[in-house]
């Protein structure tokens, strides 16, 4: 029972990141119906960002998270103009999943080449302080990126819901062609969309190389993972992200401290096979748009 | 041209035959040999991700179901004249099938995105369950299957002729397809999977039927990889990387037609073999493939055959127009060979 409750508490502490993430991920579907799946690079490349501006500047992570968002900003900007902008509408999904690939596998060999394959963990003066609540362990670093996230997370829902870039995201994912009646450039929401969804993943990026050790291959740990937590709260949508995060991350703390941590990275699997069973959308995806 | 049409592939796969003939060097064959590996795959995966427009990314989970299937079969028992992991292929073959009608059904719920995501998601787990289950698979320790006891100068050649019968056979198989009532509604459910179910045809059989042959035939790959290798391990038997090769080849040369994949596998593989040469190392190796990648998506999205028979037909219809003959047979027999060609 402890075992319990202490990988429920796990799981909550670790949704957060996953739900910043993955929140980014299921933005740049909702705008552009494409799957992101260099997301986990860039979170890779996020944390080692911060890595580097840690050891070379000893800039806190926490802290360096306005710097290496600005970068991966502009990053996500990059790509979207240059290789998605490019690709015809009626195939855009399609190849946009491979492009996205290419792109991830072409972080990864920029990343292996610069930090090498090494594995890279932040040390922080605080990375081992853990505070203890009713004999349950809470480690600060954890609940430090919890809260951040959580953070990030509402920055973003101000973005979306109270600013004019916000409502024409909203207008983009709602209905293209409309939108662009409206004078909305769907080009320019796409480019700002997916270099928001790149921020999203280098803020993800910092809070994830305090809590993991990381190297240039990790991203393909991320991936899957993503992927079925942005799929199981229904692609497109940011609410469903933040409970597919939670449920996913829950699920595979409890499995690693009841079971074994061998199987954790299993159990996001049997869940999407359920869920997909049952409700092939996801939890809050609609059948009415996109491609399910 | 109809006289011709069994031409093309008999003298294929003659020159194909006849190729270890030559004493080729040793690395030729081996290149040659990992070619038609990503032939038949490219070939087995365009079934699903051309003709029925799934575009599964986890093809490369049964590339390594198929592997060690092979090698635990061939920890239990001996191999004695060598040609026994040959004889199992049809058995692992059927494995794969078996596996892949449940799986093929959950995944086919989904389209295209999230089809490819819940496929690519499959890989993962099949990757981890290939390092979990110690007890089965070795683990990261991997698996050995004892060498074959052929002599060292053609030791590569029953590798080779094997990989020829099943791209062989995978070729039939397409070329069957395209030939069929199973073609025809494959491809009606790629332009619209509702409408086509609205008119009668049998959508979810087709398409798990083309789901079921194409793993099948990568599961067989995957076996004849295990033991051409000797030892195998989960980060190479189920590598994202095969499958992204599979994909890859099957775009560069034209998604849904006959020979694409195999030309795709041809000029993607040999440029592959030579960027890992010239670059050594993995890592600029990894981005100048990235690279190709990009290029090719960007500059030929639809394929290189389609784009050439396009072109083709473009400019037989401009002479016929040039020509200026008031006839209409020219035009006519322009569109019959342009339409002759897309075969």
């Amino acid at each position: 029972m402890h075992a319990l409750i202490q990988g429920v508490i796990l799981g909550v502490l670790t949704a957060g990141v996953f739900a910043l993430m993955a929140s980014g991920q299921t933005l740049i579907f909702g705008i552009m119906k494409v799957v992101n799946l260099a997301q986990g690079a860039m979170v890779i490349l996020g944390a080692y960002l911060s890595y580097q501006l840690f050891t070379s500047f000893g800039l806190d992570p926490f802290l360096a998270i306005p710097v290496t968002t600005v970068i991966m900003f502009a990053l996500g900007v990059a790509v979207q103009w240059l290789f998605l902008r490019p690709l015809k509408k009626d195939d855009r999904s399609e190849l946009s999943l491979l492009i996205t690939f290419a792109v991830a596998l072409l972080i990864e060999g920029v990343m292996s080449i610069t930090w090498h394959t090494t594995y890279r963990s932040i040390n922080t003066g605080y990375a081992n302080s853990s505070w203890s609540l009713f004999g349950y362990q809470i480690t600060l670093v954890r609940l430090w990126a919890f809260l951040l996230s959580l953070a990030a997370l509402g920055l973003l829902y101000l973005l979306l819901n109270h600013t004019r870039f916000g409502r024409a995201v909203r207008a983009t994912v709602q209905n293209p062609e409309s939108a662009k009646l409206l004078g909305i450039e769907a080009d320019r929401v796409s480019a700002l969309g997916f270099g928001l969804g790149a921020a999203t993943a280098a803020a993800a990026g910092s809070v994830y190389g305090l809590l993991y050790p990381f190297n240039s291959g990790s991203h393909y740990d991320l991936i899957s993972k993503l992927l079925s937590i942005v799929i199981l709260g229904g692609l497109g949508s940011v609410g469903g992200a933040v409970l597919g995060a939670v449920i996913v991350s829950t699920s595979s703390a409890v499995v690693a401290a009841t079971i074994s941590p061998a199987w954790s990275e299993m159990t996001f699997f049997v869940i999407l096979i359920a869920i997909l069973l049952v409700r092939p959308q996801g939890i809050f995806g609609t059948t009415v748009r996109g491609a399910l | 041209m109809t006289r011709l049409r069994g031409a093309g592939p008999i003298a294929f796969f003659a020159v194909l035959a006849s190729l270890p003939s030559f004493n080729l060097a040793h690395w030729t064959i081996n290149l040659l040999i990992f070619t038609l590996m990503f032939a038949v795959m490219s070939s087995a995966w365009n079934l699903v991700g051309g003709f029925a427009g799934y575009p599964s990314l986890g093809h490369a989970a049964f590339f390594g179901i198929g592997a060690y299937a092979e090698a635990l079969w061939f920890s239990h028992h001996p191999v004695s004249s060598g040609y026994e992991p040959f004889l199992l292929l049809p058995a692992i073959g059927l494995l794969a099938v078996v596996i892949g009608l449940p799986v093929g059904a959950v995944a086919m719920r989904t389209r295209t995105d999230v089809f490819a995501i819940v496929t690519i998601t499959l890989l993962f787990v099949v990757q981890g369950l290939a390092f979990n289950l110690h007890g089965i698979t070795g683990g990261s320790q991997g698996l050995a299957i004892p060498p074959a006891p052929f002599p060292a100068a053609t030791y590569d050649r029953p590798f080779y002729y094997v990989l020829v019968g099943l791209l062989a056979l995978a070729m039939a198989v397409t070329f069957a397809a395209m030939r069929s009532k199973v073609g025809l509604s494959l491809a009606a459910l790629r332009g619209d999977e509702d409408k086509a179910r609205g008119i009668g045809i049998r959508v979810t059989g087709v398409k798990l039927l083309a789901f079921a042959v194409s793993v099948g035939l990568t599961a067989m790959v995957g076996a004849v990889w295990a033991y051409y290798e000797g030892f195998i391990y989960p980060q190479f038997a189920v590598d994202p990387l095969i499958t992204i090769a599979m994909v890859l080849m099957t775009f560069l040369g034209g998604r849904a037609t006959l020979w694409g994949p195999v030309l795709g596998a041809f000029i993607l593989e040999s440029a592959q073999q030579y960027l890992a040469y010239q670059l050594g190392g993995s890592q600029v190796y990894l981005i100048a493939y990235a690279l190709v990648f990009l290029l090719i998506m960007l500059l030929l999205p639809r394929g290189i055959l389609p784009t050439v028979q396009d072109q083709i037909r473009r400019r037989r219809r401009r002479q016929a127009l040039d020509s200026g003959s008031p006839t209409l047979t020219q035009p006519a027999n322009a569109a019959a060979t342009a339409g002759g060609g897309q075969a």
